[in-house]
């Protein structure tokens, strides 16, 4: 955590979200993908249907990128070389295709849900 | 037109709509410029600010920092929206007739006008944070490319600016003695869309419960990539795909503030 930089706003924040943690936050399965040279490695990602799943997104990359899927119904911006958890499901059986906003021509993957 | 271009027109779009349909709200009001101009000012500098902090934010709340600032920023402009159109219920009518019989300069001390500047401000803050961090990841990266990727980068933001132009100046054309009256319904829609991505946020961030994916899928009648689409998710909340709790919360904030309108309308005419 990076307290005292961003002031008091952010210790609010934080404080509000821990009074107000949502359940069971810990035990979801854990998938990652990595973001280098603004692309999505692996492209393709397996999950477990019908279990909600805890995306972890790496940014190699040094610029900021927006994981964005409407039929994920997810978007998050990541900052350059950080990561950002990103909650998915639980989803139906299906194919389900993001992009990295920022750079739309490349960064493109798939979520295979089994 | 440029990748670039594309991307921050499509960031800057909600933003300059808003500005616009603001200031058609606000016709003929002393000092409205200076008002939304501050909320403008202050929504890019809070922008910048968010961009900066970026990573401190999205590392706050065990991760979820960003979806609850954003989940924040919304609930503000939805309260302050619904304030707005509360007052105006009241206040509209009479207005109305002042604009229509003065021509311009209506002196409404009461009339909440700062509300509609703090609008301005989170809905400028927003969707400028994401933009300052796209273009500052070109300017820091792309290094050849960066001047001809920055100008696409101002070709967004003017293209954007022209759209919340086109609106405003739309229905300070057209609307005549209705103006008021459309632009609180733009506003009541407007409030329940932001509502609703609001709710979103927050089952992103499992705050909130998502009361069951995909509710319907409209996808193929109207995506919202397109250009229909992205209008329609920008002024009334449309979206294809989504979750039950962003339909609650859309239909309940239609009801809460069309209903408080209603309550407090203004009494019928007196007799003179």
């Amino acid at each position: 955590m990076h307290h005292g930089k961003p002031g008091r706003v952010l210790a609010a924040l934080t404080l509000a979200a821990a009074l107000w943690a949502p359940a069971a936050l810990a035990e979801e399965p854990v998938f990652e993908l990595t973001i280098r040279d603004h692309r999505f490695q692996p492209a393709t990602l397996e999950v477990p249907a019908n279990t909600r799943v805890r995306l972890v997104v790496v940014n190699a990359d040094a610029t900021p990128e927006e994981f964005e899927s409407h039929e994920l119904n997810r978007e998050k911006v990541i900052a350059g070389n950080s990561r950002a958890t990103i909650l998915i499901g639980p989803l139906d059986a299906g194919t389900y295709p993001f992009v990295g906003e920022f750079h739309e021509d490349t960064a493109k993957g798939t979520i295979v849900v089994r | 037109m440029s990748a670039t271009a594309i991307i921050v027109f499509r960031e800057v779009l909600e933003a300059a709509l808003i500005i616009g349909i603001v200031m058609a709200a606000t016709s003929g009001l002393d000092r409205r410029g200076l008002w939304i101009g501050l909320g403008v000012l202050l929504g890019i500098a809070g922008a910048v600010l968010v961009a900066f902090f970026a990573e401190a934010v999205a590392s706050a709340a065990a991760g979820m920092g960003q979806e609850l600032l954003n989940a924040i920023i919304l609930f503000i402009a939805v309260v302050m929206l619904g304030w707005h159109n509360i007052w105006m219920s009241r206040h509209g009518r009479e207005m109305s007739r002042q604009l229509s019989a003065v021509g311009k300069a209506v002196r409404a001390a009461s009339r909440p006008i700062s509300v509609l500047a703090v609008v301005v401000g989170v809905a400028v803050l927003r969707e400028g944070a994401e933009v300052v961090l796209f273009l500052y990841g070109i300017a820091a990266a792309e290094g050849g490319e960066a001047g001809s990727m920055l100008a696409g980068g101002l070709l967004g933001l003017a293209l954007g600016g022209a759209a919340g132009a086109l609106i405003y100046f739309g229905l300070a054309r057209f609307a005549g003695r209705y103006l008021f009256a459309i632009t609180g319904g733009l506003i009541l829609f407007l409030a329940a869309g932001m509502a609703a991505q609001a709710a979103r946020f927050l089952a992103q961030a499992a705050y909130l419960p998502s009361l069951g994916h995909r509710i319907w899928d409209s996808s193929d009648l109207l995506s919202e990539n397109g250009t229909v689409g992205t209008l329609l998710h920008v002024l009334i909340g449309y979206t294809a795909r989504p979750d039950g709790i962003q339909v609650l919360f859309y239909c309940v904030t239609l009801i809460a503030i069309g209903g408080l309108m209603y309550l407090f309308r203004a009494p019928r005419r007196p007799a003179a």
